[in-house]
């Protein structure tokens, strides 16, 4: 059967090795982004490497204007369709405490503009009855922490919003997967110090996996399910002493 | 943040360096960083990727396919692309890259910076020879270098001191499919290694050679020959890991002979042949992720030369000294080499070469000294893509094209802004 993948931010560090995954199983790629000319060339590789098409498409999480024409043009393609969600901005803390006009960007990147986009693209899913969506979220909105709560306020919402889609969708057969990774040793996070990194090759294969099983919530590495068990259920009164 | 400080090392990881290293993704990010050494995977043994207290540009994330025209089977690539990703997406297409290193984790960069060989070098020379055409970054521009000018052969080979290495086009070659059909047959001793090398029709021929027999065994090994082939073979499975450096005595001598002795055995007295998969064939040690660990922290050395035919028995006399010393590693390689290369400084010539593994102990190191020694008194050569312990006077008697790599060179990077722990440690750029 033909299958698609619709990638939002698929120039991000995570996305890049799972499209060359998906790529290589012959799959139909439609990259959606900002940077035009380094999805050409993303979508050219994707066509050495297998993948049965790749097209690219203008993405902005920032600006809904064009997400109509976009799923009009995923409605020509036929079979079964799949939608990846990477799309996300992770601001300094301090630097968003001097601006706190940048929260409103924040929130566009990692929540209000992925979900209008799937909120837009749900129905057309619901036709189909098959596919998956797959949606990054990430650890840091399992609890408001010191270093990046905004960040974390934008990845809880995201996380929330897809927990609701999973249960709309699953009624038509379509699965959505939420996707908490840990740090991973991407370009957002080149130079940093942070604990159990992983790689986005790992990560991908984690994500591939996940899908396979239709997992609901994949944490990669899967440590980071029990850490932030034990983050979460740390009582208000000593965790907000804490500076973890 | 660009530039991270880090502590990092080449494959032997004898040796190593500190210094701030920056990983673009982008070319636009690869264009904001200021002139540096450029590095692949780091799969060069000894310190041609290193850049002691100064800046080193990691390439592999800039690693994308560009182009390929399936009617004449040139592929455009950037430089950090792997040539494993390379033969794993097109051999099943008909195409392989028409040389492959011992390693799928080298990069192009890697590849046309060392001008690698493969075991098909007596056929199909070095890597060099099939490209078609590269693009360098000097000074912040691009420019495009066509094979059969100096600036050309200055860059095959020539250990990313004209420029950085962008992407380039290779020329690919017709393969059947994506296995490979291995004859495989044991040579008792060192004349009948050589012979069965040298009566080698094959595609792809290398000789494994057991370094710790001695005597009337001497240079006894297996000689394995390829052919591509189309067939359904059980791909291979996930690569396995080294969780952990491995204690000194893993190595020990008594291990390694019972290892030799059990791996020239396991091919039958009348050899055999066997489906491979391709990746299993041309990247046998890729298998284990890490390998290297298997040295323990002080890491290892590799030694590789090659001399020329006449010299055969110098390399007998060097394999016998080996042998003696208890030093040897279960990993050594014998084979005959063609006159093909691409570059002033690539290493092959028409000989025999013999690339051998010793873990980093003062008695090893005093060891390769003498095989050096040996090397050059047999008119041969050393691979820098191996060498960390060789000087630079011995080097610059080994490449007697010297002169004409530090003219472009200087032409190319005068400031010496590339200049890496390698060319520094042979003087390279300065020796006459």
């Amino acid at each position: 059967m033909n299958s698609s993948w619709i990638i939002l931010g698929a120039t991000s560090g995570i996305a890049r090795a799972v499209i060359r995954k998906l790529a290589a199983q012959g799959h139909a790629m439609f990259l959606a982004g900002r940077n035009i000319s380094e999805l050409e060339a993303i979508a050219a590789d994707c066509r050495l490497r297998g993948a049965r098409m790749a097209e690219v498409m203008s993405f902005d999480a920032r600006d809904a204007s064009n997400y109509g024409q976009l799923i009009a043009r995923l409605r020509d393609e036929e079979g079964e369709l799949n939608c990846a969600v990477f799309t996300g901005s992770m601001p300094d803390q301090e630097v968003i405490d001097a601006n706190p006009n940048m929260i409103e960007g924040v929130l566009a990147d990692n929540l209000t503009g992925p979900a209008t986009f799937l909120t837009m693209f749900a129905p057309l899913m619901e036709e189909r009855g098959c596919g998956a969506i797959a949606g990054v979220g990430s650890v840091a909105g399992d609890r408001g922490r010191l270093g990046n709560y905004v960040y974390g306020a934008a990845k809880a919402g995201f996380a929330t919003y897809l927990s609701g889609l999973r249960n709309r969708l699953g009624r038509s057969g379509v699965h959505v997967m939420t996707i908490k990774p840990g740090p991973v040793d991407t370009p957002m996070t080149y130079g940093m110090k942070l604990p159990l990194m992983t790689t986005p090759d790992a990560v991908a294969e984690d994500i591939l996996n996940g899908l396979k099983r239709k997992t609901n919530v994949l944490y990669t590495r899967k440590i980071w399910r029990l850490v932030m068990g034990i983050i979460r259920v740390i009582p208000e009164p000593i965790f907000k002493k804490m500076s973890i | 943040m660009d530039w991270k400080d880090s502590e990092y090392a080449g494959w032997g990881r004898a040796l190593r360096a500190k210094g701030a290293i920056a990983r673009p993704d982008t070319r636009a990010a690869l264009n904001r960083l200021e002139a540096a050494p450029a590095f692949g995977m780091r799969r060069s043994y000894g310190d041609a990727a290193l850049n002691s207290d100064g800046r080193a540009v990691d390439m592999s994330s800039l690693d994308r396919f560009i182009a390929f025209d399936p009617d004449t089977g040139q592929l455009q690539v950037e430089a950090g692309a792997r040539i494993g990703e390379i033969a794993s997406a097109f051999a099943p297409r008909g195409w392989l890259p028409a040389v492959m290193p011992g390693t799928g984790f080298a990069t192009i960069g890697g590849c046309i910076a060392q001008d690698v060989h493969g075991k098909n070098h007596h056929h199909m020379g070095s890597f060099g020879q099939h490209v078609s055409e590269l693009v360098l970054l000097q000074k912040g521009r691009e420019r495009v270098v066509k094979p059969g000018t100096a600036l050309f052969k200055a860059t095959l080979g020539g250990l990313g001191q004209t420029g950085v290495i962008l992407r380039a086009t290779i020329q690919m070659q017709r393969c059947a499919g994506d296995v490979m059909l291995v004859t495989e047959r044991r040579a008792p001793d060192w004349e009948t290694h050589l012979a069965l090398l040298d009566a080698s029709t094959a595609s792809y021929t290398v000789g494994w050679i057991d370094a710790t027999a001695t005597g009337d065994a001497l240079g006894r090994g297996i000689v394995e020959e390829g052919e591509s082939a189309a067939g359904l073979v059980k791909p291979r499975k996930g690569a396995r890991k080294v969780p952990l450096d491995a204690p000194h005595f893993a190595l020990a001598a008594p291990v390694v002979r019972a290892f030799n002795w059990a791996y020239f055995h396991r091919v039958p007295a009348r050899g055999r042949s066997v489906v491979r998969p391709l990746q299993d064939f041309f990247f046998p040690l890729d298998k284990i992720h890490d390998w290297n660990r298997l040295y323990g922290k002080r890491g290892f050395h590799q030694f590789q030369c090659v001399v020329p035919l006449e010299a055969a028995d110098s390399l007998r006399a060097m394999l016998a000294e080996i042998a003696g010393s208890g030093l040897a590693s279960p990993l050594a390689v014998l084979k005959r080499m063609g006159p093909g290369r691409a570059g002033y400084l690539s290493f092959p010539m028409e000989g025999y070469t013999l690339a051998i593994d010793f873990p980093n102990r003062p008695a090893a190191r005093d060891l390769i000294k003498r095989l050096e020694a040996r090397a050059a008194e047999a008119g041969g050569r050393l691979y820098f893509a191996k060498d960390s312990l060789a000087q630079g006077e011995q080097i610059a008697a080994m490449y007697p094209d010297l002169p004409k790599w530090q003219t472009e060179v200087a032409k190319a990077d005068p400031a010496g802004a590339l200049e890496t722990d390698m060319t520094r440690r042979l003087k390279l750029r300065s020796a006459t």
